[in-house]
């Protein structure tokens, strides 16, 4: 099946990233590709949509990937991914090569919108890849304008707040479901404060013969305006506040993997960032209930799910 | 450089990164104290460059090529052997 | 001529053609979406896929845009690839053209020419090729359907040459070439495996040697990337060449950059391409034939174009008529038109050339019409400074 991670020290000593990338400091979505790739044998062929990721890491003379690595453009990571996995598998049919596990990289810009037709048809085809969608919830690489992962009440250049508006008005996209629905083998949340459940999701993921999904929240400095040093704090309170709830859907079961019985208060959270400090204006009081409503709906509708599915095998999906 | 030089279609060698410095982003640096180290790690798995070292039989090191100061490693030491220090 | 080594003649549209060439050529990886006229390449190849005559993998894209995404994917991993499509498919991986190209990925492409929309038609013109001219493929037009199976072998031979490493389409009109059936002599499948080859590319994703595919660029050497695809057009006129030899080695055919008819005696000359390039020969024949002097030279390869040759057609005629059978809407004249004016220009030659524009939008073009342009290129005092657009109402 797959080697569960224990310690931090049983890891390897190789690093599959290398230093000297242009990411901002502090950035999430590094973590999130360094402790994926670290769980990951070493053999894996990385695919990578245009955005943060991509454009820091990969300059013409300056690459960061110790792992074989393709950038295509923006909306296409996910079919770029089935064409590789197809070549591997004709080269090893003719002996001149090996199938290798396959990782994708999209953010939710590549992921939540222009890439998710690609993804679907990857999906429904069945390829064996992992996708994992670094989610820091805007199109940050172009300037911090929405995506369709922005959650409702957030502030981004595209959805600023002001008397007339108070953010972005609309709820963000539940992507978990999009990707169940397609009824891949596996799928599941994770967050890089909580790396041991990461890093086993990861594993757990590459064990199985089909299209999978990690969604990843990648904390941003810059566009959720925090302290770059607090990167791994905000994911970790966006796990304990229930706001990003860490389950997995393998064969259509839901199970919450990290479960918050008693959440810390979402202010907390929203409190932390300047995107969502309108929210805290009198005259926004009624956004903010929507928002902390959106929080305590959605992790019910797991909790209910994970009951539902774990009772009747095969009720959700697969 | 002329065009027959660079590489064709922009196919760059991995890891080639390593070469550029970015110690320059920095305003503050991370300072480890060796004696609360417990060299438990979680410095170096929630590092975003790396610009923690793992050496073999001995603790920790900070790569001040490569660290761009941004304070995660001090904010997340379980034991607080970690602090950002101003620049010199 | 050489003994020709073939295993069978068989009647084939040009979109069956196209599917056989891709099977004998040992394709790994075939990601395709459905568009009429090319629909009948996708599914024969789908037949071979269940009969287990073809091998390879067959990606059922879900747009066209992907279907080149994943053609670039596979061709990273170092497997020969493929594709086919028309008009708008054509039009919605016009992103990715661009993409293939700049990441020198030996890709493949059919395309059963079809009108672009709006408004909306499904019959042959070249619009859909020309949108694409700049984008650094080699394109070659085909003008009858063993033309078209022959150069889809040829043009494996020809992307995957290390002096080349570039992507081309072979392009031939749907409908007219694409469903028509006709004679097509088959070629050995062993002859054509060893006329291939598996050349090894230089760069291919691989764990045991980490590349990075697709890094970012800047100011100071994006010119120099294009430079280095402008340098490997180049060479495709020499490997062009080398390539037909090959063939013709085995095959026993050869079909040339361009080819000319009576252009060394002709007073006017008609410069075409795709399938009215034999209807203009059939034109210039009768007239011929009655004591005029007339002649056609056909433009096979397009891009790069093969300036040299067709001066050196060109050069001592009278008059030049070129045909375009695509609109290229605010320009003087069609896109042949004026890589044909450049061309003579380059060369120093003051020759009249009248731009027809013909066929739009699957529009017929009968020996009749043939005869028709010849003779309107008799006065070339009145030719005009734009185009003529031939058979419009009104």
């Amino acid at each position: 099946m797959y080697q569960q991670v224990k310690g931090l020290k049983e890891l390897p000593l190789e690093e599959p990233l290398s230093p000297g990338h242009r990411l901002c400091p502090g950035c999430g979505a590094s973590v999130v590709v360094r402790q994926i790739l670290l769980a990951a044998p070493s053999d894996v062929v990385v695919v990578n949509a245009t955005g943060c990721l991509e454009v820091s890491t990969a300059l013409y003379g300056y690459s960061a990937w110790n792992r074989p690595w393709i950038h295509s453009a923006f909306e296409n990571a996910a079919a770029v991914a089935s064409g590789v996995e197809a070549g591997f598998k004709a080269l090893a049919r003719r002996g001149e090569g090996q199938e290798h596990p396959i990782i994708v990289f999209g953010g939710d810009g590549g992921t939540y919108d222009i890439g998710i037709q690609a993804l679907s048809g990857a999906m429904e085809r069945g390829h064996r890849f992992l996708y994992v969608c670094y989610d820091n919830e805007a199109y940050m690489n172009t300037g911090i304008q929405r995506s369709g992962g922005t959650p409702r009440g957030a502030w981004t250049t595209t959805t600023q707040a002001g008397s007339a508006r108070a953010g972005k008005t609309e709820a963000k996209k539940d992507l978990m479901s999009i990707v169940v629905a397609h009824h891949v083998p596996y799928a599941a949340t994770a967050s890089i404060s909580h790396w041991r459940d990461l890093m086993n999701k990861v594993r757990k993921a590459l064990s199985m013969n089909g299209p999978t999904f990690l969604h990843v929240m990648a904390p941003c400095m810059r566009g959720w305006r925090f302290d770059g040093s607090k990167t791994i704090r905000m994911s970790r309170l966006a796990v304990q506040t229930r706001l990003f709830p860490l389950y997995e859907v393998e064969g259509g079961v839901y199970r919450i993997t990290v479960p918050v019985p008693s959440p810390k208060p979402l202010e907390e959270f929203l409190k932390s960032q300047g995107r969502y400090s309108h929210l805290f204006l009198p005259q926004n009081a009624t956004e903010l209930e929507a928002v902390k409503r959106d929080v305590e709906t959605n992790y019910g509708r797991i909790e209910r799910m994970s009951l539902f599915t774990a009772q009747t095998p095969g009720s959700a999906s697969a | 450089m002329s065009w027959k030089e660079l590489e064709e279609a922009a196919v760059v060698k991995g890891g080639t990164s390593a070469g550029y410095i970015v110690s320059g982003w920095r305003v503050k640096r991370p300072v480890i104290d060796e004696a609360k180290c417990t060299n438990c790690l979680i410095c170096w798995i929630y590092c975003p460059e790396p610009a923690i070292v793992r050496r073999e039989g001995a603790k920790v090191a900070i790569d001040y090529d490569h660290c761009k100061g941004c304070g995660i490693c001090e904010t997340e030491c379980p034991p607080k052997a970690i602090s950002m220090v101003r620049e010199p | 001529m050489t003994q020709t080594q073939t295993s069978t003649v068989a009647a084939l549209q040009g979109d069956e053609a196209v599917a056989e060439a891709v099977r004998q050529c040992d394709v790994d990886v075939v990601a395709a979406y459905p568009i009429t006229p090319q629909t009948i390449i996708v599914e024969k190849l789908a037949e071979f896929v269940a009969d287990g005559r073809f091998k390879g993998e067959f990606i059922p894209v879900e747009s066209e845009h992907s279907a080149m995404s994943a053609c670039v994917g596979a061709a990273a991993t170092g497997a020969r690839v493929f594709t086919a499509t028309s008009s708008q498919g054509l039009a919605y991986m016009h992103e990715m053209l661009y993409n293939a190209s700049g990441m020198r990925l030996p890709i493949v492409m059919a395309v059963a020419n079809r009108a672009l929309s709006a408004p909306l038609v499904l019959n042959a013109d070249h619009g859909d090729m020309m949108g694409s001219r700049d984008s650094g493929w080699i394109q070659v037009y085909a003008e009858n359907v063993e033309e078209v199976y022959d150069r889809t072998i040829q043009l494996f031979k020809l992307s995957e040459d290390p002096r080349v490493m570039l992507p081309s389409t072979i392009s031939f009109e749907g409908f007219i070439i694409s469903h028509d059936k006709e004679r097509v002599r088959l070629l050995d499948e062993g002859a054509i495996k060893r006329f291939l080859g598996r050349p090894a590319p230089k760069h291919r994703l691989d764990p045991k040697d980490p590349l990075t595919f697709g890094a970012i660029a800047n100011p100071d050497n994006y010119f120099e990337f294009r430079m280095q695809q402008a340098e490997a057009m180049k060479n495709v006129l020499k490997v062009f060449r080398e390539v037909e030899d090959g063939f013709e080695a085995f095959s026993g055919r050869r079909y040339g950059a361009v080819d000319s008819y009576n252009t060394e005696k002709a007073d006017r000359i008609v410069v075409a391409n795709g399938c009215s390039a034999g209807t203009m020969r059939a034109a210039a024949r009768a007239l011929n034939a009655g004591g005029e002097k007339v002649g056609v030279l056909t433009i096979r390869l397009y891009r790069p174009f093969p300036a040299d040759e067709v001066v050196a057609c060109l050069r001592n005629a009278k008059a030049v008529v070129t045909m375009d059978r695509s609109f290229s809407l605010g320009a003087p004249s069609g896109p042949i038109a004026e890589d044909v004016k450049s061309a003579l220009k380059g060369a120093s030659l003051d020759t009249p050339v009248m731009s027809v524009v013909y066929g739009i939008g699957g529009r017929d073009l009968s020996v009749e019409d043939g005869r028709r342009i010849f003779d309107m290129a008799k006065d070339s005092s009145s030719f005009g400074a734009t185009q003529v657009l031939y058979g419009v109402k009104g």
